[in-house]
């Protein structure tokens, strides 16, 4: 009985895992979680259209536009402080949901779960390092962010309004690291926080009332605590994010970033 | 039926008037000759003699220079003239024989108002987005590497009876505690940074120089210079320089007294 012989060669590695790919990119899985245009689609191509369909088919269009003015993309005319303080802020919320898990805010335990955090949480203590620094680079970069539009007159019509609500980050950014500054509940926090809201005592009429809301009484303890604690992870991130959207919305509604010089 | 407003009916009318005429007038045109097409184009009135001037200008530049020629009127007619056929006129030519006519000469802005100037864009992805992803790890992984090998201060528990000597503020607001040596509570936690945050705000609206070339704001980029630089020396002073009782001390000297 004659042989048949099969003269197709076997199949290489490469070939195989070319045709795995190949599948899982052709499947209807794949081709419905990315968008006609996406990077990840099967058969991408470099041209100037996929790359329209890569902002335009992707929720990155709620961020940036198609295309930007070819300045707008050099470093060294931003610096990337705008990005790099929403990038923070971004790693800010994921290490302080990360804490969240590990820490009640009262008197009584906040100082303890912090310490339990450092010693037995795996990672506890990289997180929370993460999320001070993070903390401090955020203010510096946001105050940098303002020295930067500042310098470039970015907050000149019709920019007026975006230079406002870039103030009122600022001082929410302030805010936010000063509320969080109490939550460890050392030495460190109470003191600062004690010099830190006496300077509010100093405003003339309103100001003892001012005061004692935001201390929850007369003097720094647990009431405080369990305040600033809601400010810290709750209402400030809630405004935050809102001035923020509108922050991002109006640099495109203002025709792109400022410049060229 | 919809009735057709008068003045519409008015300027149909007008039209059909007009064309009326104009048939009759070129049934006469067609009567004549089309033999000398040249000399009539020469001077063919409906080409403004300025644009004719200008074109032959180019012509004799570019001839002289030996590069690609601009089409010209004068050759345009000795080229495409087309050789009466039939001693009639070809169909579809025009007056002297041209297949082709300038009609108008429109002007650049007279019908479209062009607004906005082209401006130099490249693709978001990949020339932005790729930047942004780059400074976000390296911010990240600075971030990371930083935890790695300093820690976040912890002191011990909080005591409300136990005052640490010296007590200070966060760094950011050092520089209002060092106000505090130096004025009345009043003027340096509320007046003092009062106005400047109503400055600070106000900034688009205070400063009506359009321009945003540093050269033209000398002013402003020297005020403001001089307010961060006012807040950077203050939260330096305050972060390093004072001690136990919030009195002055040299870092080098008595050591830092600053957590941050």
């Amino acid at each position: 009985m004659a042989k048949i012989l099969d003269d197709t060669p076997k199949p290489t590695v490469k070939d195989r895992l070319n045709k795995a790919l190949d599948d899982v990119q052709g499947s209807q899985a794949w081709s419905s979680i990315f968008r006609p245009g996406s990077i990840f689609r099967k058969g991408y191509t470099d041209s100037p259209r996929n790359r329209s369909y890569v902002i335009m088919n992707s929720v990155l269009y709620h961020l940036h536009p198609v295309k930007v003015k070819r300045h707008a993309v050099k470093v060294s005319y931003t610096l990337c402080l705008g990005g790099l303080s929403f990038f923070l802020f971004i790693l800010l919320t994921v290490t302080g949901i990360f804490l969240m898990f590990f820490y009640r805010p009262t008197d009584v335990q906040a100082w303890n779960d912090i310490s339990n955090l450092q010693t037995s949480v795996t990672f506890g203590l990289l997180v929370r390092n993460m999320h001070r620094w993070g903390a401090h680079l955020m203010v510096l970069s946001v105050f940098l962010h303002m020295a930067r539009v500042f310098y470039h007159g970015a907050y000149k019509p019709p920019r007026e309004f975006n230079w406002v609500i870039g103030v009122v980050l600022l001082m929410l950014t302030l805010l936010l690291s000063f509320t969080g500054y109490l939550l460890p509940w050392d030495q460190l926090a109470l003191w600062a926080v004690t010099v830190g809201t006496n300077m509010m005592g100093y405003s003339p009429v309103i100001g003892t009332q001012v005061r004692f809301v935001l201390l929850g009484g007369k003097e720094i303890g647990g009431d405080t605590l369990l305040r600033w604690y809601v400010l810290h992870v709750l209402m400030l991130p809630f405004v935050i994010v809102i001035f923020m959207a509108i922050h991002f919305w109006r640099v495109r509604k203002d025709g792109g970033i400022s410049g060229p010089l | 039926m919809t009735e057709i407003p008068e003045h519409l009916l008015k300027r149909a009318q007008a039209a059909r008037e007009k064309a009326a005429a104009e048939s009759g007038a070129s049934e006469a045109a067609a009567a004549a000759p089309a033999g000398g097409a040249s000399d009539e184009a020469a001077a063919d009135p409906r080409i403004p003699a300025h644009l004719l001037e200008r074109s032959k200008a180019r012509k004799a530049q570019s001839e002289s220079s030996g590069g690609g020629g601009v089409a010209v009127q004068e050759k345009v007619a000795s080229v495409v003239t087309a050789a009466p056929a039939g001693g009639g006129v070809p169909v579809g030519a025009g007056p002297g024989g041209h297949t082709q006519r300038l009609l108008t000469v429109v002007k650049s802005g007279s019908i479209q108002d062009v607004k906005a100037s082209p401006v130099d864009k490249v693709h978001t992805w990949p020339h932005l987005l790729a930047a942004e992803f780059v400074a976000a790890l390296a911010c990240l992984s600075f971030t990371f590497f930083f935890s790695i090998f300093v820690n976040a201060p912890l002191l011990e528990e909080a005591n409300i009876n136990k005052t640490p000597n010296p007590s200070k503020a966060p760094w950011y607001f050092l520089g209002l505690q060092e106000l505090l040596t130096m004025f009345h509570p009043m003027v340096a936690g509320v007046t003092i940074p009062g106005v400047g945050l109503v400055a600070l705000i106000l900034a688009p609206y205070i400063d009506k120089n359009p321009s945003n070339k540093p050269e033209d704001r000398k002013f402003a980029t020297s005020l403001m210079t001089v307010h961060l630089m006012f807040w950077a020396v203050l939260v330096i002073i305050g972060s390093f320089f004072r001690g136990p009782g919030f009195n002055f001390t040299l870092p080098w000297r008595d050591g830092i007294f600053f957590e941050l």
